[in-house]
This record gives C-alpha cells, sequence and structure tokens, in this order.
C-alpha cells in the first residue's frame, strides 16, 4: 500500500521538530560547550574611548601574569598582516586598532590564557595611553566641513561620507508632486538597536601545528561565506579550512558579519598552536558587534484629494558608525531600503541615501529582515497613516484604495522589483474582521468622548526576501544562490546537506519535511546536516528569510531530480516502460494495475543492487538553486492599545496578524517564527535602544539599559493566514522568518499615535517610552 | 564576567562574622542575597578582598509581627515576603512592594536587607520603608545600634553602615487604626530599575488623616522622603484637594535627572500622578480595615 | 575551596577558587553544559538552575555558596531516563526554537508546577518573567507550561486512584 500524504507528514503538516529531543535534554552543542585538550581561552581589550589615538600599549605586566600564555597587539598581528579585514559591504576594518581608537569598545588586545578567570584579570594590567580626539556621534554633524575625519586611514576619503545611493525616477517623481493636490511628509529616526540573540558570538580555533588545517568552530549564520572571508584575509588555503556551526543560540543578523575576535583567535591559534576559545560577554556583544537600522529618514507623499497615490520621495541618512560594515548585497548601498514603495501602486518614486562614519560601533545587519527592508515598511505604512489623517480617511480605506490589485501581479514596481504574487485587500479584510474594526472604531470615539484614549493601529506589509538571484545580488562577489545535497541510502533512509544554517527555525524538520512531500521517504528518515563546510555544499547562509526561497527550493529540485531517476530504476525492476509508471507519493505504480509498484525504498535499495546498466549507480545527488526572482510575503497587522494617561504608559490590549507567505511547510513552525517576530517587533517599538552620549561613550551596554522583553510584557498574538503561492518557487512558499519583525513595528507605533491622533500628534519616536508618550500629550494639550 | 580574586568567609555565627568584620571591615563586602554584589563583582565595579558570607549564619531569615514590629531579618528573602500572609492586611505597603521588586528568580535569592544596604536611588525598599517610618537595627563586634532609615540612607550606594557593622534586622512599626498604604512603580519591563516609585502610607484618625508617610525612588541621589507632602496631610481632611496639594508637594521634592527613562519634568509628573493614586487607594485600604 | 555540593542527585566534591561561579562551576568542572550564559548583569535567566528546589541565576552564585546543598540542571530534570512532563511538553507546544533559554525556561517552570500545580495563564506570565526568550514571543512556552500541567494532574489523579 502506498502511505497517504498524511502518514508521510510533508509539506503542509505541522509535525514536531526533530532538533528539540537534544534542546530539552540540555544536550544542545553551542560553541561555548566545546572543549578541546589544551584549549587557550582569549579575552579582549576594548576602548574606552569612543574616539583617541594610541599612544602606547603595554603589555609587559600581563604577560607577566602566571596563566597568561601570549598578549595580542594589533602590531603582531600587522606583522601577519591581519591587522585589517575586509567588511560585508568592501569597507575595511581593524581587527585590532593600530593607528587610533574609533567607537568605545573597539578591540584593542587580546590575551590568551589557560583558564577564561586569568585572560580577564591580565586585562586590567594591560596599559594603555590614549590621545583623545573629539568624538562625532551625529551623522548630520559628521557630514558638516569641519567635522574631524573618522577614516584617516583611507587615503581616498576626505570626509565622512561612506556612501551615497539613489534609484526610481527624480523627474518623474518632482512632476507628480507638482500635480498633486495633498502632499503628507513624515520625519522619522528608526534608532539602532541590536539583534541579541540570547547566545553571544564566540569561537573555538582549532589550528592543527602540523597538518595546517584550521577547524573554525563558530557562531556563524553564513559558515561558506566565512571560510572564503578567512581564506582571503588570513592567506590560508582554503581547503585547510573547516567551518563548524554547532547549535546556535539565535542569530537575528548578528551572526552574519566576521568580527574581529574570529581572526584573533584563529590568528593565536595559528600562532600558538594550541586551540584558542573566545566567547564574547553581552556587553562586548552590544557594544561592539553588528547592530541594526540607525536610520534618519524623511518621506513625502503625493496624493489626489480623493486618496489616490501619485509619488513617494524618500531621503535617508544612515549612521554606519566607524566601519561600513552592513551585511547586504554589493549592488545597493541601503540594502532593500528601495521596496519602500510597500503595497501600494505608485506610479512614480525616488529614493535617495547616504551615509555617514561615526564614532560609534560598525555592523548595520539585517536584525530579522532582509536588507533594510525593515526600515522602509516602518517609513511607508507611517506615512499612510498620517495620510490617511491628513485626507480625514480611514487608514484602512486609504490602503485598500491604493493597494496592488491582485490581478497586477507579477507587478514591477518604479523602483525595480518585481512583486512576485500578493493578494493585499483579502489579508488585511481577514485582519479587520478578526480584530474587530468597525466595532473598535465606534469603540474609540466613545471613549474619547470620556476622555479616555484607545489606538487602533495597522500596517500592510510587502517584503522581500530571499536573494538571489546570482546576476542581480551578491555579496563580496559571491552570487547569492543556495544548494541541496540528496543521498538516499540503499535502505532508502536519507541524509540531506544544506548550504544555509539555522539558528533555531527548525531546518532539520522543515527540510525533511521536503524531501517527504517531493520522494515520499518520511521525515523521520531523513538526517539533515548543515553548518560543518567540508560536509554540506556551499552555500550563502541564512538571513534575510533565504532559506525556504533558496536552498528549500535546491532541495525540492533535487528530490525531482532523483525522483527522475528513481523512475528510471523502477521502469527497470518493474520491467515496464518509464511511461507506464505514475508517482504518487512514496511510490511508482504502473499505470491501470496500482498493485504492481515499487516504492521509494525498493527503488532506493535497486539503486545500489540492481539498478539498469545504462544507468550510474546510486540515488544521490546535489543542485545549486539560482533563484529566477525573489519572493514578496506580505500581510497586514492591527494593534490596539491603550493608554494610561497619568504616566504614558501604553497597553496592549490586541494584535492580530494576517499574514500569506504562501504555501507553509510546517505551519507550527511558522506560526512560531511570525510570535517571535511580533515579539521582537514590540520590542523595537517599546523599549530596545542602543545610544550614545554625547562622548560617544554607549548607553545600552548591558541587559540592564538595553531591554529585551519578558512574557509579562509581552502581548498575546491571535496569528491568522492567506495562502498566496509563488509562482516561482518550485513549491510556492516565501520566506517568512521575518515578517512579523518588519511589518509590526509601525502597527505598534500607528496604534500609539493613532490614540493621541484626535489631538493633532502624528509622530512618535521608537521607543516609544512611555516618556515620550507623556510629553506628546502635554504639547498637543497646550497646543490646544 | 569573571570577578577578580577575593577570600571567601562563610561564618557560622554572627559573633564570628562581626569578629572578622572588626578586623577586616575595610577591605570586606557583606554577601547575603547576593543579588546586587555578585554582579558588581563580575563587571569589576567592585573588587574586594574579602567576602564575608552571612548565609551560614542561622537565625536572620525571619519576617515576623512581635512588639508592635514587623521584624525583618537579615537574610529574610523577597521571596518569603511575597509569600507571606500576614502583610497584605497589615501592611500592604509592602506586599504592594515585594512582587515589583527585580524579578521572580532574583527574588529567590535577594535580600530586603541587602537592597537597603546598597541603597541604590533606584532600590524599592528605601521608599518603602521610609513612608513606614522604620528602623534598622545593626550590629558590630562592640554591640547594637538602631538608626531610623531616614538616617540610615546616606547618599547614592552610601548607609551610615560601619565597615564593621551588619545589618541584622529591619523593624517596621506597625500602623495604627485604620491604615492603608501601597507601592507604585514604573518600569519599562519586569526587572528594570524604576523610572519611578511611589510609597505611600496612611492612618485614619477619627475621619481625618493621621500619620502620613510618603516616599520615592529614582527620583533623586536617595530614595526621598516627601515630608512636606506628609506634614500637610498630618490632620488634614482626606479629600481629593489635600491629596492633590500632597501630590503636589511631594513632586516638588523629587530632584530627578533627564535620561533616557524620561525627562525630568516627566518624572516629576509621574510622582503626582503616583501620590495620588497612591493615596486614593490607601485611603480605600484604611476605609475597609 | 573544598565544596561538597549535591548535583542532579549525585554528590559531588571539588576544590574551587571562591571567585568561581556557579554556572561556571558546572560548565567547566561538571561539563554540564545545559546550563547556558546569556548575560552579565542577572537579566536573562538562561542560566537558571534549582538551588534546594527553587530556581536561582547560577551566574549570580558563588559555586562556594553553594556547598552542601542541592543544585538540580536541566540534566537532572528527566528521572529514570524519563523525561520531566516539562520537557515533553515544549516539545509538544513548540515552545522553543534556538533552544538557549530552554533548559532556564523548563527549570524555572517545573518550579512553578510543585509551588502551583494549575497555574492561570498570569501566574505563568509572571513567574516566567526573569527568563528571556528572543525567539517565541513566549505564547508557546505559557502553552507548553499548561500543558505540562495537565499532564501532570492527569498523572497524579492515575497515580492516586
Amino acid at each position: 500500500m502506498a502511505v497517504t500524504e498524511h502518514e508521510i507528514a510533508g509539506v503542509g503538516h505541522s509535525i514536531k521538530r526533530k532538533e528539540d529531543a537534544r534542546f530539552i535534554q540540555g544536550k544542545g552543542t553551542y560553541v561555548d560547550d566545546i572543549s578541546l585538550p589544551g584549549m587557550l581561552h582569549m579575552a579582549i581589550l576594548r576602548s574606552p574611548l569612543a574616539h583617541a589615538r594610541i599612544v602606547s600599549i603595554d603589555a609587559e605586566r600581563a604577560q607577566a601574569l602566571p596563566g597568561v600564555v601570549a598578549v595580542v597587539t594589533g602590531e603582531l598581528l600587522g606583522q601577519h598582516n591581519l591587522a585589517w579585514m575586509p567588511t560585508m559591504s568592501g569597507d575595511t576594518q581593524a581587527v585590532f586598532a593600530t593607528d587610533k581608537v574609533r567607537f568605545q569598545g573597539q578591540e584593542v588586545a587580546a590575551v590568551v590564557a589557560e583558564d577564561a578567570y586569568t585572560a580577564h584579570d591580565a586585562l586590567e594590567l594591560i596599559d594603555v595611553e590614549y590621545d583623545p580626539l573629539p568624538a562625532v556621534v551625529d551623522p548630520k554633524k559628521a557630514l558638516e566641513p569641519d567635522a574631524p575625519i573618522i577614516r584617516d586611514d583611507k587615503d581616498d576619503q576626505a570626509d565622512n561620507r561612506c556612501y551615497r545611493w539613489e534609484t526610481g525616477d527624480k523627474s518623474a517623481t518632482d512632476r507628480a508632486f507638482e500635480q498633486a493636490d495633498v502632499v503628507v511628509s513624515l520625519d522619522t529616526f528608526y534608532p539602532r538597536c541590536h539583534p541579541s540573540p540570547l547566545e553571544t558570538c564566540g569561537i573555538v580555533a582549532d589550528v592543527n601545528p602540523v597538518t595546517g588545517k584550521a577547524t573554525l568552530h563558530m557562531t556563524s549564520q553564513a559558515p561558506h561565506a566565512h571560510r572564503t572571508v578567512f581564506a582571503l584575509v588570513a592567506g590560508l588555503p582554503e581547503q585547510n579550512i573547516q567551518i563548524k556551526t554547532p547549535d546556535i543560540g539565535g542569530g537575528f543578523g548578528n551572526k552574519v558579519p566576521v568580527y574581529p575576535g574570529y581572526v584573533a583567535a584563529t590568528a593565536a591559534s595559528l600562532l600558538l598552536g594550541k586551540p584558542v576559545k573566545w566567547v564574547e560577554d553581552r556587553s562586548e556583544n552590544l557594544i561592539s558587534t553588528g547592530f541594526a537600522r540607525d536610520y534618519h529618514m524623511h518621506g513625502e507623499l503625493a496624493m489626489k484629494r480623493d486618496g489616490t497615490m501619485l509619488a513617494l520621495r524618500v531621503h535617508l541618512l544612515s549612521d554606519n558608525g566607524a566601519f561600513f560594515a552592513d551585511a547586504q548585497p554589493t549592488k545597493v548601498k541601503a540594502g532593500l531600503f528601495h521596496i519602500v514603495t510597500g503595497s501600494y501602486d505608485l506610479p512614480a518614486a525616488h529614493v535617495s541615501a547616504e551615509g555617514a562614519y561615526t564614532n560609534k560601533a560598525p555592523g548595520g545587519v539585517a536584525y530579522r529582515c532582509s536588507f533594510r527592508v525593515t526600515e522602509a515598511s516602518y517609513m511607508i505604512e507611517r506615512l499612510v497613516q498620517n495620510a490617511a489623517y491628513e485626507l480625514g480617511m480611514d487608514p484602512a480605506e486609504l490602503r485598500r484604495k491604493n493597494f496592488i490589485a491582485p490581478d497586477k501581479f507579477p507587478y514591477e514596481s518604479v523602483t525595480g522589483f518585481v512583486y512576485d504574487s500578493g493578494n493585499y485587500e483579502a489579508a488585511m479584510d481577514l485582519a479587520l474582521e478578526k480584530v474587530g474594526y468597525k466595532e473598535l472604531r465606534d469603540e474609540q470615539k466613545r471613549l474619547r468622548e470620556d476622555g479616555k484614549l484607545l489606538g487602533i493601529g495597522m500596517a500592510s506589509f510587502t517584503e522581500v526576501v530571499g536573494a538571489g538571484p546570482a546576476k542581480d545580488y551578491d555579496i563580496l562577489g559571491l552570487k547569492m544562490f543556495d544548494s541541496a545535497e540528496l543521498r538516499v541510502h540503499p535502505t532508502g533512509k536519507a541524509i540531506l546537506k544544506i548550504g544555509v544554517q539555522t539558528q533555531g527555525q527548525g531546518h532539520e524538520t522543515t527540510f525533511a519535511q521536503i524531501v517527504a512531500s517531493e520522494l515520499g521517504i518520511p521525515p523521520e528518515d531523513i538526517l539533515v546536516q548543515y553548518g560543518d563546510t567540508d560536509n554540506v555544499p556551499y552555500g550563502m547562509g541564512t538571513y534575510a528569510s533565504r532559506s525556504t526561497p533558496t536552498a528549500g527550493a535546491a532541495t525540492a529540485m533535487i528530490s525531482r531530480k532523483l525522483r527522475d531517476k528513481a523512475k528510471k530504476i523502477a521502469a527497470h525492476t518493474l520491467e515496464v516502460s518509464e511511461d507506464d509508471l505514475e508517482w504518487e507519493t512514496g511510490r511508482f505504480f504502473v499505470k491501470g494495475a496500482p498493485d504492481k509498484a515499487a516504492t521509494i525504498q525498493d527503488v532506493a535499495f535497486a539503486a545500489y543492487t540492481n539498478h539498469p546498466e545504462d544507468l550510474e549507480a546510486g540515488l544521490e545527488g546535489s543542485h545549486y538553486y539560482n533563484p529566477p526572482n525573489m519572493t514578496y510575503p506580505f500581510g497586514t497587522y492591527v494593534v490596539v492599545v491603550e493608554i494610561d494617561e497619568g504616566t504614558g504608559e501604553w497597553k496592549v490590549r490586541r494584535v492580530v496578524a494576517v499574514d500569506d507567505c504562501g504555501v507553509r511547510i510546517n505551519p507550527m513552525i511558522v506560526e512560531g517564527q511570525l510570535h517571535g517576530g511580533l515579539a521582537e517587533g514590540f520590542a523595537i517599538a517599546a523599549m530596545q535602544l542602543i545610544s550614545f552620549d554625547e562622548d560617544g561613550n554607549c548607553i545600552g551596554s548591558n541587559f540592564t539599559d538595553y531591554l529585551l522583553p519578558t512574557s509579562w510584557e509581552t502581548p498575546n498574538f491571535e496569528t491568522f493566514a492567506t495562502v498566496t503561492p509563488s509562482p516561482h518557487h518550485p513549491f510556492g512558499a516565501k520566506g517568512v522568518g521575518e515578517s512579523a519583525t518588519v511589518g509590526s513595528p509601525a502597527a505598534y507605533v500607528n496604534a500609539v499615535v493613532d490614540a493621541l491622533a484626535h489631538l493633532g500628534v502624528r509622530n512618535l519616536e521608537m521607543p516609544v517610552t512611555p516618556a515620550r508618550v507623556w510629553e506628546a500629550l502635554q504639547e498637543a494639550r497646550s497646543g490646544s | 564576567m569573571f570577578p577578580s580574586r577575593f577570600e571567601y568567609v562563610a561564618p557560622r555565627s554572627l559573633e564570628e562574622a562581626l569578629s572578622t568584620l572588626a578586623g577586616r571591615g575595610d577591605e570586606a563586602k557583606v554577601l547575603a542575597g547576593g543579588q546586587s554584589l555578585i554582579p558588581l563583582l563580575k563587571l569589576r565595579f567592585a573588587s574586594p578582598a574579602l567576602i564575608v558570607d552571612l548565609n551560614r549564619v542561622p537565625g536572620l531569615s525571619y519576617l515576623e509581627e512581635s512588639d508592635g514590629h514587623l521584624r525583618i531579618g537579615a537574610l529574610a528573602r523577597n521571596r518569603d515576603v511575597v509569600a507571606s500572609q500576614t502583610l497584605e492586611a497589615g501592611y500592604p505597603t509592602i506586599a504592594a512592594a515585594a512582587p515589583l521588586v527585580s524579578d521572580p528568580i532574583v527574588r529567590n535569592l535577594g535580600t530586603v536587607a541587602g537592597s537597603l544596604a546598597h541603597a541604590d536611588p533606584a532600590g524599592d525598599w528605601g521608599s518603602v520603608m521610609l513612608a513606614l517610618g522604620a528602623e534598622v537595627t545593626v550590629r558590630s563586634a562592640s554591640g547594637d545600634r538602631t538608626i531610623p532609615v531616614a538616617d540610615f540612607l546616606v547618599d547614592t550606594f552610601t548607609t551610615s553602615l560601619e565597615p564593621t557593622e551588619v545589618i541584622t534586622e529591619i523593624r517596621v512599626p506597625k500602623p495604627e487604626g485604620s491604615s492603608g498604604g501601597t507601592y507604585l512603580k514604573l518600569e519599562r519591563k519586569v526587572g528594570d530599575f524604576a523610572t519611578v516609585a511611589v510609597a505611600v502610607q496612611l492612618a485614619l484618625d477619627d475621619g481625618r488623616i493621621g500619620r502620613a508617610g510618603i516616599a520615592l525612588t529614582a527620583v533623586g541621589p536617595k530614595n526621598i522622603q516627601a515630608i512636606d507632602a506628609e506634614r500637610s496631610l498630618a490632620g488634614a481632611e482626606p479629600t481629593p484637594e489635600s491629596f492633590q496639594e500632597a501630590a503636589r508637594l511631594a513632586a516638588d521634592a523629587a530632584s530627578p535627572i533627564s535620561d533616557v527613562r524620561g525627562s525630568a519634568d516627566y518624572k516629576r509628573a509621574v510622582v503626582r500622578t503616583f501620590v495620588q493614586r497612591g493615596l486614593d487607594r490607601a485611603l480605600e485600604l484604611a476605609r475597609a480595615s | 575551596m573544598e565544596i561538597t555540593v549535591t548535583v542532579n542527585g549525585e554528590k559531588t566534591e571539588a576544590d574551587i577558587e571562591p571567585r568561581n561561579l556557579l554556572v561556571h562551576f558546572l560548565r567547566e568542572d561538571l561539563r554540564l553544559t545545559g546550563t547556558h550564559v546569556g548575560c552579565d548583569t542577572s537579566h536573562c535567566g538562561a542560566c537558571t538552575v534549582l538551588l534546594d528546589g527553587l530556581p536561582v541565576k547560577s551566574c549570580t552564585v558563588l559555586a562556594v555558596q553553594t556547598d552542601g546543598r542541592d543544585v538540580t540542571t536541566v540534566e537532572g530534570l528527566a528521572q529514570n531516563g524519563e523525561l520531566h512532563p516539562i520537557q515533553e511538553a515544549f516539545k509538544e507546544e513548540h515552545g522553543l526554537q534556538c533552544g538557549f533559554c530552554t533548559p532556564g525556561m523548563m527549570l524555572t517552570s517545573a518550579a512553578l508546577l510543585e509551588q502551583t500545580p494549575d497555574p492561570t495563564e498570569e501566574d505563568i506570565r509572571w513567574a516566567l518573567s526573569g527568563n528571556i526568550c528572543r525567539c517565541t514571543g513566549y505564547m508557546n512556552i505559557v502553552k507548553a507550561v499548561q500543558w505540562a500541567s495537565s499532564k501532570m494532574k492527569a498523572e497524579a489523579t492515575d497515580s492516586g486512584s
């Protein structure tokens, strides 16, 4: 008998996660859990100043401390040509500062010792003399002509500008603005925040002094890309570098870049001939590794009086910190921010961007987002709500009027994206129905008459995720394809090796489900492997919601290739022509004679024991998938808040989220991802902030100041789905891991603004603290 | 995060602890719950040569009512205060504050006395004890002394505790007659230090206000007793007007700084809101008692 | 300094420096790496273990303080090869993603269920508010605790009858 679709538990089934067994028993293996014989421990000395020239570094006392094996300085790294390294945006970054320090927390030196306590003791014994320089903390001031130059290490750098970039049609946009009845503008700042996965970054570098083989156990979201970067930076032969990413305690973009600590620990292991562990503490993580956002944005929307959108104009200034280290495709400078036209059928748009070096940590990682899509989504969704107020329209109706209609897909946007599929109105209508929108508006009106504040905010976002295509997207020249290798063993069990890297997304389960659907092998019979560059095919890693769109597609494609081969083998063993065979999940059978069949397990066995002479043995193969386009998940989130006027506190009453990510591989896991994203969106809107004082001291350097919400503050979420498959993905899926972080911040902020809108409030900056709400109220009340 | 080296002793009696402190108090830190001290050691903000761990000293974990006082032993944990059934009726201000101190896990170890000795201006217990007119009993090798909390809290992270002394108990006078009180705290998340918090205690005497206690958290260099506000209430009718006036005076007593939590004006406004709300609640409880 | 501490039911003797944090003692000396370090300031709760049955943050306890006491880590949750209901529950209700906060979450939850066998959602959210999760948004963690509560009640009824 054939197994049924249901029994196979392939795509569409909420099966429990295969990876959980080890985690619930405390048997996961994270980088810090690795202990190798003779392993040494490294600790990094960081700059207390944001901008200063290094006069001298005296490590003699540290070196003399019993238990200290070595002190690594920039000078030492320089002798091995390792003092600088490339960033993900093609800039350079100091591994350890040699000339001057450019942000508080910058790496200056490291101690390698027999244990971590001693290494930290020795840090206090390194004497560094600094000659302080004025710190540049405001990107606008950074671009003024008399600003101190931060990157005086670069010959071609005469100011603090790190890029200029624009796209869209400026003159068409200008013309549209001239013809507009109504122009609404918004200046807003998407503040610097930090992905802050619960596990910090770290490495156990193990360079074998005899063979020269470097085995690097690393917290990496992109092990292959990192291997290549290591080969280029360190000049090591790439076949002698093995990057192993064990279990990763969350990434959210934080583990995409290569950090100085990785390079220094590897160099130390190379020089000392022993394994070296470096695991940063939380403060190091927050002050030195990839931050996110930090976009100062100005947006303008031109409309007809009836609400028809005519054009969008956005300018942004990014604060990139001391090194331009945004993780993004080569051809763009502000990521995919130009998706800022969002879900709307805009005839014209112009986007311009410039970036400034400042004395802050480098980064610009896509924190649970596809290269700056979050900032774009925030801009347009905030702007649309303000436009509705200006026009006196309901924000939902203004959206409805301007949505890209379902029959317009594939839709080419004026900033150059080709949206694959969408039905925005259906998602919004479902959200409005579930939240009881009309009743809420009535309640809001009644409460306002009693002087009480209720806000209803929404966001109808569209994302662009899953880069490639390779012709358009690469990072440091590496094309953004991805891969899968499938080996079906003689007994019908299989190993799937993928080029992407889970950090909690559940790849061991979902990728097995893809194979299950395509080949009829149950998920429990499939071992999914990743994160060992010696063992799995090359891929660009997991970020930007790209795993399912790229490696997920590759998995489907290799499964189909093997199914084609299996059919030939089945025809051979059943002694019929291939044309006489039909496939149903898990088996081939002869048309008209369903009992005459070969299961995939039968075929697998035959592939090694009884394959046709004219066919290669085995049932194995790999596929490198180059996506023809990106995928465009979308949805509508509605948030309802209540405000305490006496304190400015806002409390979320409801969050209704409708997501359309096409076909869902494992709905349970998809919902889990959405919950996480909705929580992080809330966190960003309400409390997560990295700020700096005027001397460049980081405020937000530990969890006392950088706030992460707990179960107590985090609201409940009501999640719903519509399904509009991606037409170009092999099984219709889109990426979903970041939808809720991208879409929800605007919904939360819109809700709070909406509560105060009748008083004339049009903007609140994130994080929307009680203090900011209270101040907006005071201003509105005193102004009226 | 790795503390510097220190010596560690865990005396089995108070006498033993005190004799150690008599000799080496200047270079020692006393460890009770450790929930403020150990983070400081880890961040190397504190590097004492000696840690004197009180946790092996028997008989300091009590939380009991006797001789007209609630007596909180030096090792009574925040968790014990939260769990105590007797506080709700007699000491509602304490009952309201206890669950708002840090987070549930930290409360399992953190002590009331340790928090008070830490003298963080954002600490909750300082305000509660000021509003309740509590005293701190401290002991050294040369004897006991009892210090009103108002004198105990000197400045930011500074108390009148001598290096040779330890707190043995906190004594909270039992509120007389019809009384009520509460603690209101604005925190951005569980475990956050207060943006602003207010402790309010009110006793009714024949329909008029008897003793009133109002103290403020995180709006000055230390917990602030709003003395003018308290005086304005003593003997007054419990009316919206008198509460409003007390709230105004309490806001005046605050000297907050502007920071990421909010502007000074904002914090004063929250003091006002909380004092008013706190008094309303206290009155409600007093009338019901 | 010499200490004797019972870890997961097993008496363990060790000679350690007073400054050694409990979490480091567990992870490095005993190689019980299920207890994680997520922050420096006693906020995240990834290092939560049970000390004499109560959840504590093992990064904020000196190992020497546990002399003569009882410590339970995630590795001690399962008994006689059988998972604790809270472990099953986290899998059943998809209460974990990256798994880093999971040991601490489960230990805090297990302690809650000891005290309060039938907690409300509010009880659960309050009890877990010293443990941070960055992946799940907490909803499924709450459901997991409810699942475990039901299972434990059913087991208690079964064994009681």
